[in-house]
């Protein structure tokens, strides 16, 4: 049976078995779920043509979202890279379009795979297909590029959280880039304890981070911070690819990023009373 | 400590805006009609807390009437799921309510009517991430969630009746996995909720209304 509670255990697995973080996750699945590696191999080549047709689409027809307060960034953005003036170079800046045009899709009312939830479901599809376009990663790496963040996410969700109203943004963009820092690192060939330590990684950095969404909506600021999560993500999947370690495990992050989340006023974990929702012009879709 | 899932992490695949706004409202629904046996004429949302103040933004609204139509968390037909409301012939209306602040801060209570004037009313909650529970059914506290094939058996308080259902169950070879009985008070309406993980066989309603305490049967698969 496979199975693992914390960080530490997952990397023992890993060094045990000699397999990545992503074959463990898989190998958990298939014994916890009790069904076939086959489907949920197919199960998660489902939610991975979801999260391409839902990076796509905006690019070619951006659609307005329902409170009207997104729409038509991704396409802005796509032109740039396309007359060769993007800033950021072209994987941090596919990785952004991306993650902002899913942000558009599905504030839309359109199909997209929460990661680990609909609010940051950019930031993870974002950096890995930016990554797939650049490298010429196969559907397979990509798939069990996919499983690599699960595993990550998973250890969010059971040892602290992913709702923003229980710990805030960083509980959900942060958990988010963590994810999609780890998967990155083992799509570029790390080691285990590199993805694990770019996950620790954003979390330091985004640790703190308020959900404050305007007007209560899933719209604004979210889909500037899955951006701003694609970048955090590449940074830290970047300083652990050097060799870089962390002193603070994701573990201890995790521990810390809840402790931290559950000290953050009411007003500022999606509730929309303060933050960039009390704002002047965000409290103009405040709810009377 | 449930089972998490890798597709509860890189999951649901759903329509958006929101996990808890708009699949988890979905959810409910969708429980809430798997539970209602017959055609349903009219329904009734009403909607308290986070619910009541952001349905619009957040397409509860549409996520509910779509779930009440059988509508998956992930089916597009949710955008217009008033429009095909409204061709099935199905009236809806949405009551947000802010003056009951006493309730989790995503909860909806759905009033369904059908064709042959029976009235069911179940009340169910949206925890995040897409995971629901429903904690009422009419007027009696319950809780489930929908994750494991259930059947819910709505009995009169009785001795014996609870005997009853465990054998039927065993005669056609049913593994519980949870079985819990909620009443009203002594000697009135109560519900049982049995859940498993295999599916459950279909004549499980014929076997169980042999018995004149029970009124009725209802069988929620996944």
């Amino acid at each position: 049976m496979t199975d693992f509670k914390n960080a530490e255990e997952l990397l023992e697995l890993c060094g045990h078995r000699q397999q990545p973080i992503s074959e463990i996750m898989k190998q958990r699945e298939c014994d916890l779920a009790e069904v076939p590696m086959t489907q949920v191999h197919e199960r998660m080549a489902l939610a991975l043509e979801i999260m391409r047709q839902s990076a796509s689409a905006p690019l070619r027809s951006p659609v307005r979202s329902m409170g009207g307060l997104i729409g038509g960034q991704a396409r802005l953005l796509h032109g740039r890279l396309e007359s060769n003036s993007a800033v950021c170079g072209s994987v941090l800046t596919r990785g952004i379009i991306y993650a902002m045009a899913v942000l558009e899709v599905n504030a839309s009312m359109g199909v997209i795979v929460a990661a680990p939830t609909a609010g940051s479901s950019g930031i993870v599809p974002g950096l890995l297909l930016s990554l797939q376009e650049t490298y010429a990663f196969s559907d397979e790496q990509m798939i069990n590029s996919l499983f690599n963040a699960g595993a990550i996410g998973y250890l969010a969700m059971r040892n602290a959280t992913v709702a923003g109203a229980v710990g805030g943004c960083q509980a959900e963009a942060g958990v988010a880039a963590a994810m999609a820092a780890s998967a990155a690192v083992e799509l570029m060939g790390g080691t285990p304890q590199q993805s694990l330590d770019a996950a620790s990684t954003v979390l330091i950095n985004m640790l703190g981070l308020v959900c404050d969404p305007v007007g209560g909506l899933v719209e604004y600021p979210c889909q500037n911070r899955n951006a701003a999560g694609v970048a955090n993500a590449l940074t830290a999947a970047e300083i652990a690819l050097a060799g870089i370690r962390q002193m603070i495990s994701f573990d201890e992050m995790l521990d810390t990023m809840y402790h931290v989340g559950k000290r953050i006023p009411y007003e500022l974990r999606e509730t929309a009373l303060g933050g960039c929702a009390a704002t002047p012009s965000g409290c103009k879709f405040c709810h009377t | 400590m449930s089972f998490i899932s890798v597709f509860d992490v890189i999951g649901p695949n759903m329509v958006g805006p929101s996990s808890s706004h708009t699949a988890g409202a979905c959810a409910i629904a969708c429980l809430a009609r798997k539970m209602n046996n017959g055609t349903l004429k009219d329904v009734t949302f009403t909607l308290y807390g986070s619910f009541a103040k952001t349905y619009r933004g957040h397409g509860t609204d549409r996520a509910l009437l779509g779930g009440i139509m059988g509508f998956a968390t992930d089916d597009i037909r949710i955008r217009d799921s008033f429009a095909i409301a409204e061709d099935q012939g199905i009236t809806f209306t949405f009551i947000p309510n802010d003056t009951d602040t006493d309730v989790h801060p995503n909860t909806v209570d759905i009033r369904m009517e059908n064709a042959d004037g029976r009235v069911m009313t179940v009340r169910g909650e949206s925890t995040g991430g897409g995971k629901v529970r429903i904690v009422r059914i009419n007027q009696v506290q319950v809780d489930f969630t929908g994750e494991f094939n259930a059947v819910i058996i709505i009995q009169q308080d009785r001795p014996g009746v609870a005997a009853h259902i465990t054998k039927c169950l065993s005669d056609l070879g049913v593994n519980i996995a949870f079985m819990r009985i909620f009443r009203e008070s002594k000697g009135e309406t109560a519900y049982t909720i049995v859940e498993s993980d295999e599916r459950l066989p279909d004549d499980i309603p014929l076997r169980l209304t042999v018995n004149p305490h029970i009124h009725d049967v209802m069988l929620i698969q996944n």
